[in-house]
């Protein structure tokens, strides 16, 4: 830990990330930067407390749930406490970054710790001003109560607390005297946000600040010409030129750049750009080698299958879709003379952005700082810098401040994309209806490994051969929420909906019946906690009325992902003769909930995500060029077409895990199972055609 | 040649491209940032705003054809931030990411005004033409709800008689 002192009588104190968990860093810092803190937290002599919140804003919550940790711990009103989002500061912070829904789990001790750490602080400066014991002095609602009455605020002790060493060992709550965990909690940036303050990427307004929109490249294309006069001439347009196969229309406003954008024309070189037939056909041909990589084996699946009572098998396959944030992607640059950098906008890897803007411009990463604005939505788009160097790299070029700004068709057609995955399960059946040989191959496009090998069902089944293969191909991809498993979640559920149907077993059942397996004695590595999927199983099926509701179809799925486990019955009834989803119930086990509000937020929203991507989203490829551009023809689910959900979280606990992603991978599962519970009708590729 | 109209109750002159949308006259001419960019094509309803009281599409709408007319913008909903729906919108803690709130906001108060006690079928048709990539749509549909009880119960103690 570090604290810092000031002449105004401040309190402050720097988490020390770097620090090994439980051991606390002894260094003081005498020199501080004039009107800006190191610290991180921050208790003036009014008793006003500010928390810094490190991570970048995307909409999940932790702008919001970081400070509520370190307000619980060092025990002061949640009405008392002001958030600032802090800006890259690669000093006092690790992982200043937001994906994998990793940021509590990353976290979740640190922060208790400085909570604490500062709350025991404030307790030995109110003992050594009284003459007591430390031990006989509690805290309450950011005021130290001494023996006999004696009271004195944080604030009233915080020139003397910041003198004092900073203790190794400091006591945590217990979780039941919780005041602010666990507790609904607003988001901090509400009010900016219901009355429109300028706090995004896009709304970024810097003196001297150009406009850019960059036309690019077909997938696979190269630029071989481009044709700007009429451009160059038109109001406002600074200038247009080309770099890196694209080419930028820089002027003073929005509407010029688009004006004179359209009357740019550009001509391309490309071989072999990509059509849906060069996809499928690269599906067909990983599908069929024998070049696969294994991924997992377990017993002999070859002979099981052989000797099978019944072999279940199904194909499922999914497209390339886009983020589409409603914030498109756009960044603010500055390259200045001096060699020093300024980047500012929505990204939610900024140290990531840092190093690759220095290592483009060769510069020293210390000359390059970022600022972080609230992102509107990102969805893992965002994790890719690609943007922020092309404003970086832009900057450089014109020699003044930008903004690049991507329409919503460049969004939506500029890739980074979720790949293309197609997968064939197979599985072989006992005369009792177990499923004893479970096979997945997954051909991806861009995908990696596009399996997930350690996934529960894995671990519980005696032959398993689980193997992958990737094509490369021009069109470029990268993380999407729950990344590969929300596909992979859906084709999994489905086709083990197909495994209990054609074994004559309930769904869920057959899920516990497997989890008793891995937990009594697991077949190989498991990756996955049995009990903590058997909780949620239990409390679904419970709390969904599973087979219950007389007159409804429902549909079973449960998932394992960033280390929380999320169970799923979603609900279904036939109208005007198609089914449609009426309600689905989720139970979270996600650990420890710090925010009941933003957790539930996430939760309904993966659903929502899962649910309308899986209904309607496609883009299509036509030499090199995605397809379709807009939100006319790209459909995302609207408030007029999602069903009721209860999210229930387990209380355990248990140190927090992700919350983000995690009730994304079995919606599609739900859905698709209760769908066909309603129609008969089983769904293999998505977008589902109903 | 200049053209006139009024934004949030301030009478404005623009001498800029009279093609130039609404939305980019707000946001690059007006530094009024909060309503926002999300299709350019009316699809999606994050560029919000009345005209004359209306709720529109300020995306699409060149400034020509507003001229002389009274825009709102979400800054100017209400001077301190309490709109009953602004009120709704943060008790019920709607916002995830935000982006989309703006618009979903100056929809839902139209909304309120034309039907000040909306039915849920009312909401969420109401409510369907704007888009929440986040899917915070439960929200939004409760949020409206809320805002139009917190406003008929302002109503009502408006028009209390004294004791």
């Amino acid at each position: 830990m570090q604290k810092t002192a000031f002449a105004t009588g401040a309190f402050c104190l720097g988490f020390d990330w770097f620090q090994a968990q439980g051991k606390a860093g002894a260094m003081v810092s005498t020199a501080v930067e004039a009107g800006r803190f190191n610290a991180f937290l921050e208790i003036s002599s009014l008793g006003k407390v500010i928390l810094y919140s490190p991570n970048p804003e995307i909409g999940q919550g932790i702008k919001t749930a970081f400070p509520v940790v370190v307000a619980e711990e060092l025990d002061v009103d949640w009405k008392d406490v002001e958030v600032r989002q802090a800006n890259l500061d690669t000093q006092n912070f690790e992982r200043q970054l937001t994906g994998g829904s990793g940021a509590l789990k990353h976290s979740w001790d640190r922060l208790r710790k400085a909570g604490a750490t500062a709350r025991l602080m404030f307790i030995q400066a109110a003992a050594q001003t009284w003459k007591v014991d430390a031990s006989a002095c509690k805290t309450a609602g950011g005021v130290v109560l001494g023996p006999a009455g004696l009271k004195a605020t944080y604030g009233s002790l915080a020139a003397l607390a910041a003198t004092l060493p900073v203790p190794a060992e400091p006591t945590y709550k217990n979780r039941k005297d919780y005041k602010i965990i666990g507790k609904r909690t607003k988001g901090v940036d509400n009010a900016n946000v219901v009355t429109g303050k300028p706090v995004f990427g896009l709304d970024i307004q810097k003196p001297g600040m150009v406009i850019a929109q960059i036309i690019r490249p077909p997938f696979g294309a190269t630029l071989k010409s481009f044709d700007a006069a009429d451009a160059i001439k038109m109001p406002g347009i600074i200038d247009v030129l080309s770099f890196k196969n694209k080419v930028a229309i820089v002027g003073e406003s929005t509407w010029q750049v688009m004006q004179a954008r359209a009357a740019v024309s550009c001509k391309y070189d490309g071989q072999n750009l990509e059509s849906e037939s060069t996809h499928k056909k690269w599906f067909d041909e990983g599908m069929a080698t024998d070049k696969a990589q294994v991924q997992r084996k377990d017993g002999d699946f070859q002979t099981a299958i052989a000797k099978a009572a019944k072999v279940v098998e199904a194909t499922y396959e999914c497209p390339f879709i886009s983020h589409s944030p409603m914030e498109p992607m756009n960044f603010f640059a500055d390259v200045r003379a001096d060699g020093s950098v300024l980047l500012a906008g929505p990204t939610q890897v900024p140290q990531s952005a840092q190093k690759a803007v220095a290592t483009l411009l060769k510069v020293d990463e210390k000359k390059v700082e970022v600022e972080l604005s609230k992102m509107g939505g990102g969805f893992g788009r965002r994790l890719n810098n690609d943007y922020a160097l092309e404003a970086a790299e832009l900057s450089s070029l014109i020699k003044k401040p930008v903004k690049v700004m991507w329409t919503r068709e460049d969004d939506m057609t500029g890739g980074i994309y979720r790949p293309a995955v197609r997968y064939h399960f197979k599985a072989g059946l006992d005369a009792s209806g177990n499923m004893t040989a479970f096979y997945l191959r997954g051909v991806g496009l861009n995908a990696g490994n596009a399996t997930r090998q350690d996934n529960f069902p894995v671990g519980a089944i005696e032959n398993v051969l689980v193997e992958s293969v990737n094509q490369v191909s021009s069109v470029t991809t990268g993380p999407w929420r729950a990344p590969i498993t929300n596909f992979l979640g859906f084709a999994e559920q489905a086709f083990l909906d197909e495994v209990a149907e054609a074994g004559g077993k309930d769904p869920i059942q057959m899920r516990l019946d497997w989890l008793a397996r891995a937990k009594n004695n697991p077949v190989g590595k498991i990756t996955y906690e049995p009990d903590r999927f058997i909780e949620v199983i239990k409390q679904a099926a419970e709390k969904s009325q599973w087979k219950k509701k007389p007159g409804v179809a429902q549909g079973f799925s449960v998932y394992f992902s960033h280390l929380s486990y999320v169970a799923q019955v979603a609900d279904a009834q036939m109208v005007n003769g198609k089914p449609k989803i009426t309600h689905v119930t989720a139970v979270t086990d996600c650990g420890e909930v710090v925010n009941l509000s933003g957790a539930e937020n996430q939760i309904k929203g993966a659903i929502i995500d899962g649910m309308g991507h899986a209904m309607f989203a496609k883009l299509r490829f036509n030499e090199g060029v995605a397809a379709p551009a807009n939100f006319n023809s790209y459909r995302l689910i609207r408030g007029n077409e999602i069903p009721t959900i209860d999210a229930h979280f387990v209380d355990n606990g248990i140190a927090p895990t992700g919350l983000g992603e995690p009730a994304l991978p079995p919606t599609g599962g739900s859905v698709a199972n209760a769908i066909y519970a309603a129609s008969k009708k089983r769904l293999y590729r998505q977008p589902f055609d109903i | 040649m200049s053209i006139q109209l009024t934004i949030n109750k301030k009478k404005v002159s623009l001498d800029i491209d009279p093609n130039t949308p609404l939305l980019w006259t707000l946001r690059d001419h007006m530094s009024l940032k909060g309503t926002k960019y999300g299709c350019g094509i009316a699809q999606c309803g994050a560029c919000t705003v009345w005209v004359n009281g209306e709720a529109m599409r300020s995306c699409v709408l060149p400034l020509s054809a507003v001229a002389n007319a009274d825009i709102t913008t979400i800054e100017g909903l209400s001077e301190k931030g309490d709109h009953p729906v602004q009120v709704a919108w943060d008790q019920l803690d709607v916002p995830q990411c935000g982006y989309c709130q703006a618009g979903q906001i100056m929809t839902a108060a139209s909304l309120l005004k034309k039907k000040p006690n909306p039915t849920s079928t009312e909401i969420v048709d109401g409510m369907s033409g704007n888009i929440c990539r986040c899917g915070t749509y439960h929200r939004i549909q409760e949020a409206v709800k809320l805002a139009s009880d917190i406003a008929s119960k302002k109503k009502t103690s408006t028009t209390k008689k004294p004791a």
